[in-house]
C-alpha cells in the first residue's frame, strides 16, 4: 500500500514512554520549511514544567511550541499539549485544550487527539503511533482510518515500549510500520509533495 | 472542510435546548462539546444523537442528566499549587485593606477549590471576614460541593499540593476522616455560598474583591469568553483581582487596558481603572 502523497493537511503524533527520544530523532530529521502542521501529544508527568519543549528545540529543525487554546494552527510549526491538558481541533482549524477525565488513564490522550483531528481533517490526517507503554492511541489510529486517514506506526522491534505501536496494529492497518529514520524520511517526502501539488 | 451531518445534528440540539430549558451551549467550543455528547448518547437509556432534540424538550430528568454529563467537573484541592502561592505572594496583601471581603468563585464543581482558597483566606487571618459565593451550571457537582465530602484516595495528592502551595500546617487540620471519605470542616463551609449560576446567560454578582475562574473558559468559544469577561468585570470592584486558569488569557478581551498583569503565568489580574 502506498499513501498518497499529496492528500495530507496535518500530521499526529501519539509517543509516550520512550516517546522522547523518538522525537528527537524525528524532529531532528524534519526538512525546513515543513508545509504540513504537526500536533504532537507526549505522555508526561503533570507537573513537568517547559523542559520539554527546549530540548525538543535544541534538535528540531522546525519550531515546537506549547499548544495554545484557540491557537491557529499552521504549517511550519510542531504543537506539543501541554501536560494535564487533552489537545483538540477545531473545525476552523484552531486548538482548544480541555481538563476533562483522563482517557487511558492518560490526560493529554493520544485518543482525544487522533479522534478529534480526525473529525475535522478527515482523510487529510496522517497519523503516527510510537513507542510507548500502554494502549492510548490504538482507538485513535483505528478512527483516522475509518475516516480514510493514512497511519504509520513505529516498528515495535525499534520501539523502546513496543506495548503502543501493537496495540494499534491489532486494531486496525497500517500504511507502513516503520523504523525512526524512515518515519522522518517519510514525512518528508509527504511534506515535499504538497509544494508540488499546489 | 466540509461540515458533517453531525456537526449540524449538534446544532439542532444546542437550539432546542436554549429554546426550551434557556440554557445556552451554543457558544461552547464544538470539539470536546461533541466529544462529551457522543460519551452521553452512547449511554444506556439515552436516545440517539436523531432523537435526542425531540427527547429533551419533553423529559426535565433527562435534561438535568444532559447538563450533568455534558459539563466537565474535574478537578482537585490546590489544582496548580503555584497558583495559590502566587496568591499568598501578590494578592493576600491588598485584601487587608478591605473590612469585608466577597470572593466569588464561578464554576467551582464539587467545591474542592472553594475549600481550597478558603483555606488561605483562614491562613491568612482573612476568613471572618470573607463570604465566597461559589457557583455553577451543574446543580449535581453543587450539592457535593455543599457537603464537602471527598475520597480518602485524593489525599495524599492534596496533601503534597497543599504544602507546594506554600501550605505551612498539615492538611489534616482541616478535615475529619470518616471511613474512605473526608469531610472539610464545618467552619471552612460557614462562609461559602454554593448556589446555581449559569456564565452564559445569568446576571452579574455584585462588588466582588475577587472573581475566580478557573479551566472553565476554555470551553467557550472566543465570543462567550469575551461575554464572561464582561460579566466578571462588571462584578468586580475597583482594585479587586481576577484568577483565570493557566491556560486562559484575558489577552482578546476588549476591556483588557482596565487591568494589569499580576501574575503572566498563573493569569491573576487586578482590575486598575
Ligand atoms: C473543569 S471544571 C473547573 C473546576 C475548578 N474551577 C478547577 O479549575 O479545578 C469546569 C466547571 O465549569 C462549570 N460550567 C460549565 N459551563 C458553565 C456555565 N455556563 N456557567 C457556570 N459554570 C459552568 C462546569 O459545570 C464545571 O463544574
Amino acid at each position: 500500500m502506498t499513501l498518497q502523497k499529496e492528500k495530507y493537511r496535518a500530521v499526529v503524533i501519539g509517543a509516550s514512554w520512550g516517546g522522547m527520544n523518538a522525537l528527537q530523532k524525528i524532529f531532528s530529521q524534519l526538512t525546513n520549511p515543513f508545509k504540513i502542521p504537526i500536533l504532537v501529544v507526549l505522555h508526561q508527568d503533570k507537573t513537568a514544567g517547559g523542559g520539554v519543549i527546549d530540548i525538543l528545540n535544541i534538535v528540531s529543525t522546525l519550531p515546537v511550541i506549547e499548544a495554545e487554546e484557540k491557537q491557529k494552527i499552521l504549517p511550519g510549526f510542531a504543537y506539543l499539549a501541554p501536560p494535564n491538558y487533552h489537545l483538540l481541533v477545531e473545525s476552523n482549524k484552531t486548538l482548544s485544550l480541555c481538563i476533562s477525565e483522563k482517557v487511558n488513564y492518560c490526560r493529554p490522550s493520544v485518543d482525544v487527539l487522533f479522534e478529534s483531528a480526525a473529525d475535522i481533517y478527515r482523510h487529510a490526517l496522517l497519523g503516527i503511533v510510537l513507542t510507548g507503554a500502554n494502549n492510548d492511541g490504538a482507538n485513535g489510529a483505528r478512527y483516522i482510518r475509518e475516516k480514510g486517514g493514512g497511519l504509520i506506526v513505529q516498528s515495535p522491534e525499534e520501539a523502546e515500549m513496543p506495548t503502543m505501536p501493537n496495540s494499534a496494529l491489532e486494531v486496525t492497518t497500517a500504511d507502513f510500520v516503520l523504523d525512526l529514520d524512515m518515519i522522518a524520511e517519510k514525512l518528508n517526502e509527504l511534506a515535499n509533495a504538497i509544494d508540488k501539488a499546489d | 472542510m466540509d461540515t458533517t451531518e453531525e456537526d449540524d445534528d449538534i446544532k439542532d440540539l444546542l437550539e432546542v435546548i436554549y429554546a426550551k430549558w434557556g440554557y445556552d451551549f451554543r457558544g461552547y467550543s464544538a470539539a470536546s462539546m461533541k466529544r462529551r455528547l457522543y460519551y452521553f448518547v452512547r449511554q444506556k437509556g439515552t436516545p440517539s444523537m436523531k432523537e435526542l432534540p425531540h427527547y429533551i424538550v419533553r423529559d426535565k430528568a433527562l435534561f438535568s442528566r444532559f447538563i450533568e454529563e455534558i459539563t466537565t467537573n474535574v478537578t482537585e484541592m490546590f489544582r496548580d499549587p503555584g497558583f495559590y502561592r502566587s496568591v499568598r505572594a501578590n494578592v493576600i496583601n491588598h485584601l487587608y485593606s478591605y473590612p469585608h471581603l466577597k470572593v466569588w468563585h464561578a464554576g467551582c464543581a464539587t467545591g474542592e477549590e472553594a475549600y481550597s482558597m478558603n483555606i488561605i483566606l483562614e491562613e491568612e487571618k482573612l476568613k471572618d471576614r470573607s463570604m465566597m459565593y461559589a457557583t455553577d451550571i451543574n446543580r449535581l457537582v453543587l450539592s457535593k460541593a455543599k457537603k464537602g465530602i471527598y475520597p480518602v484516595q485524593c489525599l495524599r495528592e492534596y496533601e503534597k499540593n497543599y504544602i507546594d502551595s506554600g501550605g505551612s500546617h498539615d492538611l489534616s487540620l482541616y478535615y475529619c476522616k470518616a471511613y474512605d471519605h473526608f469531610i472539610m470542616n464545618n467552619n471552612l463551609m460557614n462562609n461559602i455560598v454554593f448556589t446555581e449560576h449559569d456564565l452564559a446567560t445569568d446576571y452579574v454578582f455584585g462588588e466582588m474583591q475577587m472573581v475566580m475562574c478557573r479551566n472553565v473558559l476554555i470551553y467557550f468559544n472566543r465570543d462567550l469568553q469575551n461575554k464572561v469577561f464582561k460579566l466578571f468585570h462588571e462584578s468586580l470592584d475597583l482594585g479587586g483581582f481576577l484568577c483565570l486558569g493557566a491556560k486562559e488569557t484575558l489577552d482578546f478581551y476588549e476591556g483588557r487596558d482596565h487591568f494589569k498583569v499580576v501574575d503572566d503565568a498563573y493569569k491573576i489580574y487586578q482590575l486598575v481603572k
